[in-house]
């Protein structure tokens, strides 16, 4: 009997190849993309970031402003919680419909399996609508039938933001053990309880985790919705901006940072509850 | 060809295709070629409601028992009622457990019975897969399959938890097929043995003329003698 002796790994061209085509696509990419760091070392441009840096200090605390603050900060989590909220109404039966892990059809494959994906394929493309228009469009466009207001923006929240929970909620469904929902679906459980009893277990904390994320970067985009008049703290920004004042834009920077904080904390508290 | 009530045990070198068998029968895999059978009807000709009402008929003990870890073992147990219940009752399960002494019960007949409230994590490989034929016996189902039930404990545990699944079939009428790569618990425990090697079945005998000749060539192929437990019960 003859044995062949193999001592080099089989994959290794592949992932040389890998790294030359990242490479290849990556270069040309950054060449258009007028990618020269030299320019951030040249002092001449270090010069003119340091002049507008300069005018953000000192940050304005005084009270009559700080309470303005205060009242669109108030503001600004009322529409990101509203907008976070309202988007996993869209996104968890999308993510559920979506998921693969938990298609009964797959099984065998029965013979309504092809119309199960079809159905699949068009939740997708709604998905895709969803977030594949910016938010900020959703917002110009909401505002032509809401009127200027808050309203709009946390609609646009929910779509855009909806859109975006209900492809990553399916993927985290989908990357996880899959086998406790399989197992369930043979033992004649519905999609539902098969999700309930045998995904959410293991998946609970990136659920949650993602969504507190997504809530973060909901207070991000609520600023740009101010600059559609939605209120809140981007409003505010936009005004303290238009009136080139420094030290009321600071400010509302450092709430923003405070937030940010928030969130991790929240995040960081709801991963340990669901350990 | 099993009748309701039959306790049947499968045998045969690993990769054989007991797994691929116990999947076909748990409508987990569509034959290939020809049709299968279960429970009268052909699960791959029945609509999806008639498809759902037989798979909750069907229990599936598996060798990697598939409970997420970060569940408690009275929820895990609670699982294989889901095809039977109404949607509601399997949500108000999930805050307060709609049936105790239900699950207790199975746990006791296993030896397990101060784990209900525990989580599915502190158990050890032998426990989870208690808890994986705890949760087909509370299913109630007619048809039983267990693939390696016992792969992960020791005699004295296989012993107990293979005449669990056995009286529990007689109980209930139910028929009961497992998988076995002990031998001799295959022929300790079960009336009648199939034989399977390449996806054949090489022989299907009561197991008092299951002889060691026909094991040998069974297992012709495997080095060594006969996979049988590692110390038998006899201490």
């Amino acid at each position: 009997m003859q044995t062949s002796v193999i001592s080099r790994d089989p994959a290794t061209p592949y992932r040389f190849m890998g790294l030359l085509l990242a490479i290849g696509i990556l270069w040309p990419m950054l060449q258009l993309a007028q990618f020269e760091p030299k320019l951030l070392v040249d002092p001449k441009n270090i010069q003119v970031m340091g002049d507008f840096l300069v005018q953000f200090f000192p940050p304005n605390i005084q009270a009559t402003f700080l309470s303005l603050v205060l009242k669109a900060t108030v503001e600004t989590l009322a529409m990101a919680t509203a907008g976070i909220a309202l988007a996993m109404v869209i996104a968890v039966p999308l993510g559920l419909i979506i998921s693969y892990s938990l298609s009964i059809s797959r099984i065998g494959p029965t013979s309504d399996h092809q119309f199960a994906q079809s159905i699949r394929f068009l939740a997708r493309s709604f998905m895709l609508i969803l977030r594949g228009i910016p938010e900020i469009v959703w917002a110009l466009l909401l505002v032509r039938v809401f009127g200027l207001g808050a309203i709009a923006g946390v609609l646009a929240i929910a779509i855009t933001y909806g859109g975006m929970l209900a492809k990553v909620y399916s993927e985290i469904l989908e990357s996880g053990n899959t086998l406790p929902a399989r197992a369930l679906i043979l033992s004649g459980s519905n999609r539902i309880t098969a999700f309930l009893y045998g995904l959410l277990p293991g998946s609970a904390q990136e659920l949650a985790s993602y969504t507190v994320y997504r809530w973060e970067c909901s207070v991000r985009a609520s600023v740009v919705m101010g600059f559609v008049g939605a209120g809140g703290l981007g409003q505010l920004m936009d005004q303290s901006m238009k009136m080139l004042n420094g030290g009321e834009v600071s400010t509302i920077l450092v709430v923003f940072l405070g937030l940010v904080l928030l969130a991790d904390y929240i995040s960081l508290i709801i991963r340990k509850q669901l350990a | 060809m099993a009748q309701a009530g039959e306790c049947i045990a499968i045998i045969g070198p690993s990769g054989s295709g007991k797994t691929t068998l116990l999947n076909i029968l748990a409508t987990a895999l569509k034959p290939s070629l020809g049709t299968v059978v279960v429970l009268g009807e052909n699960p791959w000709k029945l609509s999806k409601s008639s498809l759902k009402r037989l798979r909750s008929k069907i229990g599936l003990v598996h060798q990697a028992p598939p409970i997420p870890l970060r569940q408690r073992v009275i929820t895990a147990i609670l699982a294989g009622r889901l095809g039977q219940w109404p949607l509601w009752k399997s949500i108000l399960s999930l805050f307060y457990p709609v049936d105790i002494t239900g699950p207790q019960s199975c746990l006791e007949r296993l030896d397990l019975t101060d784990k209900l409230f525990d989580r599915c994590d502190c158990l050890s490989g032998g426990q989870l897969q208690r808890v994986g034929v705890a949760r087909v016996m509370y299913q109630e189902p007619r048809l039983i399959l267990a693939d390696e039930p016992v792969s992960a404990m020791d005699p004295v545990l296989s012993d107990l938890t293979i005449s669990v699944l056995i009286e529990e079939a007689k109980k209930r009428n139910a028929t009961l097929v497992a998988s076995l790569h002990a031998v001799d618990i295959a022929l300790r425990w079960f009336p009648r043995i199939i034989g399977i090697r390449d996806g054949q079945i090489i022989f299907d005998l009561p197991s008092s003329e299951v002889s060691e000749p026909i094991l040998r060539e069974l297992y012709a192929s495997e080095l060594g003698g006969l996979p049988i437990q590692a110390s038998s019960t006899a201490t």
